[in-house]
């Protein structure tokens, strides 16, 4: 391990992340420092830290997520807590236990910390609201995504060096999606350009105030972008009316090599998952850019353990910073 | 319908207040006989009962065209006698309760049955509002001659819009055999598309699906063009968009028979309040922007909104402590409407007469209710106003079996020392 970084837990950070919403440029770099520091113990052969032994992690995902479950399992089994994935099935949320009973229950359980992924927007907040566990958002409706802000941040910082005065496009389904909200409020608290490039049906009323410059056509978008991140769009969308086709929306928001070649050649292209090939990319095998979707999975377990240790690392002996952890155990 | 006579009492230390008499300051005292207000100058009986108003003000009683009592059916939420005790302690006198009840208040038995239980309640009077089609399922015509027989001042599926415009033709048309007026909730549901806020800068922080002024205002300009074909009269329930606010004065000018209600938190506060108060800050129309609120303002100021109404929405706990999108549309507001409105007084967008007359007058003019006035042999409806009285806002607690209101905890300043319903006094402020 290297030997830098790692702030002092909790006090730095509060006992939840729900937002990147009032997140400073200091401590979205402390996270991504302590990144950095977990990144490395993903290098290990042994690949286990144990600085959250004896905490118990749950997930509770209401909606499928395969992607963002499974990162925060592995983040949390690097530090060696214990994990538990609830995924209450939407039938036995229609018979009835309540959200609030829920989370009550987790927490009475033993849990330490809880993951919550669910389809209302404001849902990490409403369980902070009600347990005195620390609340991770694990993405909440069209509200927020705040790991994946982060992971975003992280990778954009690991491919360039920097994010700040980079030129930062997010192309796609902006009214729905999570991960542009959180993307937009941690891009600006580091002084990236953010460029927003949708058709109107799928950009929100009301954004007059927020620290973007907003594009209808994905040529001029995208131009000169150091960065640009499709949105995943929800198939649905077609059958609710906010575009034509598929088709159509791939034709005039689907990247290509040669859209980018001809507009962004020098771009960093990220996507949150799981990509609909032939919608938001083409389906061709060779880029000339660098895609870095799967670098983004990679860094997105050492961002989640580098959140799980600062929120709940702290408290008790075990909460020794990973470089010394790990001298301990003689990795 | 036979009024319950009430007994007798002698206030004194009074300022009476009356917009419709144009008595604004009177001196006092005021005698009531027999549950009626007695001519100036007569000597009270001995033995009748005294009231010291200590200086504060008497006007006619608020009367509340817009409250769901949820009587039958959902009486975890509220009954019509704790919607009673809430409305007296709010200073109403009269309210005007809702048809979604379970079953809908769409026959005349139903209709019965409310007006039965208030009665024997007795804290105020209980108007039913009929629906205006059965089941409010937008399909038939209710039978509203047995339902303006039974005792419905008006008619409305409230909750939902009048489902087309040839259903709204039909009901403005029919209800004219009645003289009483068809309520709209205006809202074009297709363009709101599951919203659960305004749809603004809000929103669009939030994630919330939004809810677009032009929801209301689609629907306020289908249902005055049908009304201008039709006849009878139309009312527009709880305005909260500019838009919406000129349309009917549009109308108005040219004298369409259209009036218009708006409630205690279009002109109090703005969707910014649902960061705080979250589905406290729920309700349908949603809270809009701050011109939306002025506008709202402007047109209580102008004529074009003819009263306050409540809007009084009582949902249980469990109902509003859940995730924003999944909770129930609405707040509770009769224990709050006036001191809210009282702000608009302190502010200088209305007159103290103005006030009354929106609260009290104007809407028993609109709905035909013989009250509103200290007429002498007009009922002793009468509320009792300390318009300095300090209190906290649903502490210790609400007299209505919900709490789900924005406004708990906040200071207000105007308080209703007595309400007095046909001469008896069914609520008194415990002195602070």
């Amino acid at each position: 391990m290297p030997d830098r970084l790692i702030p002092s837990p909790i006090p730095a950070f509060g006992p939840h992340l729900l937002s990147l919403s009032g997140m400073t440029q200091e401590r979205i770099t402390g996270i991504l420092d302590a990144a950095e520091a977990f990144l490395d113990v993903g290098q290990q052969t042994v690949k286990k830290v144990p600085v959250l032994r004896g905490k118990t992690l749950v997930n509770l995902f209401y909606e499928s997520s395969t992607r963002t479950r499974s990162s925060f399992e592995i983040a949390a089994k690097r530090l060696s807590a214990d994990v538990i994935n609830v995924t209450p099935s939407q039938s036995s949320v229609t018979k009835g236990e309540s959200l609030a009973d829920t989370v009550k229950t987790i927490e009475a359980l033993g849990a330490d910390g809880i993951v919550i992924r669910h389809a209302s927007s404001g849902a990490a907040e409403f369980v902070a609201e009600r347990v005195e566990c620390h609340v991770v958002n694990g993405g909440d409706g069209c509200h927020e995504h705040p790991t994946q802000g982060l992971l975003d941040l992280f990778t954009i910082r690991k491919k360039k060096g920097r994010v700040e005065g980079l030129t930062v496009a997010i192309v796609g389904d902006i009214l729905h999606s999570r991960v542009a909200r959180s993307n937009i409020l941690g891009l600006s608290a580091m002084g990236a350009h953010i460029r927003l490039v949708a058709p109107p049906t799928l950009l929100p009323r009301g954004i007059d105030g927020w620290p973007v410059e907003v594009f209808d056509r994905l040529d001029r978008g995208i131009e000169g972008a150091d960065v640009v991140m499709a949105l995943r769009l929800q198939l649905e969308r077609a059958s609710g009316g906010y575009i034509p086709s598929l088709a159509e929306y791939s034709r005039f928001y689907g990247l290509s090599r040669e859209v980018l070649e001809r507009h962004a050649p020098k771009a960093v292209v990220l996507h949150p998952g799981p990509v609909n090939r032939g919608v938001e990319l083409s389906g061709e095998e060779s880029w000339t850019n660098d895609v870095a979707i799967l670098d983004q999975v990679e860094y997105g377990v050492a961002v989640r353990m580098a959140v799980l240790y600062l929120l709940m690392g702290g408290g008790g002996g075990e909460s020794a910073p990973p470089n010394a952890a790990t001298r301990g155990e003689g990795l | 319908m036979k009024e319950s006579s009430g007994g007798n009492l002698l206030l004194t230390n009074v300022t009476l207040f009356d917009p419709a008499e144009g008595i604004l300051g009177g001196a006092g005292p005021l005698l009531v006989l027999d549950g009626r207000i007695a001519p100036p100058g007569t000597p009270a009986p001995p033995g009748t009962p005294e009231l010291d108003g200590r200086g504060g003000i008497l006007s006619p009683g608020f009367i509340d065209l817009h409250a769901h009592f949820r009587e039958p059916g959902f009486e975890y939420k509220e009954t019509i006698a704790s919607g009673s005790r809430a409305a007296a302690a709010g200073g109403f006198t009269s309210v005007c309760v809702m048809a979604n009840t379970s079953p809908v208040n769409d026959n005349a038995a139903v209709t019965r049955a409310i007006v039965d239980r208030a009665r024997e309640v007795n804290l105020v009077r209980v108007f039913p509002i009929g629906a205006v089609t059965r089941g409010l399922e937008g399909q038939e015509l209710s039978e509203m001659g047995a339902l303006a027989s039974a005792g419905c001042v008006a008619f409305s599926d409230d909750g939902r819009p009048v489902s087309t415009a040839l259903m709204l033709r039909r009901a403005l048309e029919y209800s004219r055999l009645f003289g009483l007026p068809v309520i709209d909730h205006c809202e074009d549901l297709v363009l709101s598309n599951r919203g659960v806020m305004n749809e603004g800068s809000v929103s669009a922080e939030l994630g919330l699906a939004g809810i677009p002024n032009a929801s209301e205002e689609v629907s306020i300009a289908r249902d005055l063009s049908v009304l201008e074909l039709s006849g009878g009269r139309l009312h527009v329930a709880h305005l909260s968009t500019a838009g919406g606010v000129r349309l009917v004065r549009e109308a108005k000018r040219r004298h369409l028979p259209v009036t218009a209600e708006t409630c205690p938190h279009y002109f109090a506060l703005t969707d910014e309040a649902v960061r705080c108060h979250g589905t406290h800050a729920k309700m349908n129309p949603p809270l809009r922007r701050e011109e939306d609120r002025l506008a709202v303002i402007d047109g209580l100021r102008d004529g074009t909104i003819d009263v306050i109404a409540t809007d009084h929405a009582p949902h249980a706990p469990h109902e509003k402590e859940q995730e924003f999108d999944r909770a129930p549309f609405g707040i509770i507001g009769l224990e709050t409407a006036f001191a809210l409105s009282l702000d608009l007084v302190r502010e200088g967008f209305l007159t103290f007469s103005e006030l009354i007359y929106r609260l009290s007058t104007r809407p028993a003019e609109l709905f035909g209710l013989p009250r509103g006035s200290l007429r002498t042999g007009g009922l002793a409806d009468l509320v009792l106003l300390d318009l300095s009285g300090e209190w906290e806002a649903g502490r210790p607690g609400y007299r209505s079996k919900s709490r789900n209101s924005p406004f708990t905890g906040r200071r207000m300043k105007g308080a209703v020392a007595a309400t007095i319903l046909g001469g008896r006094i069914v609520y008194a402020r415990e002195q602070p």
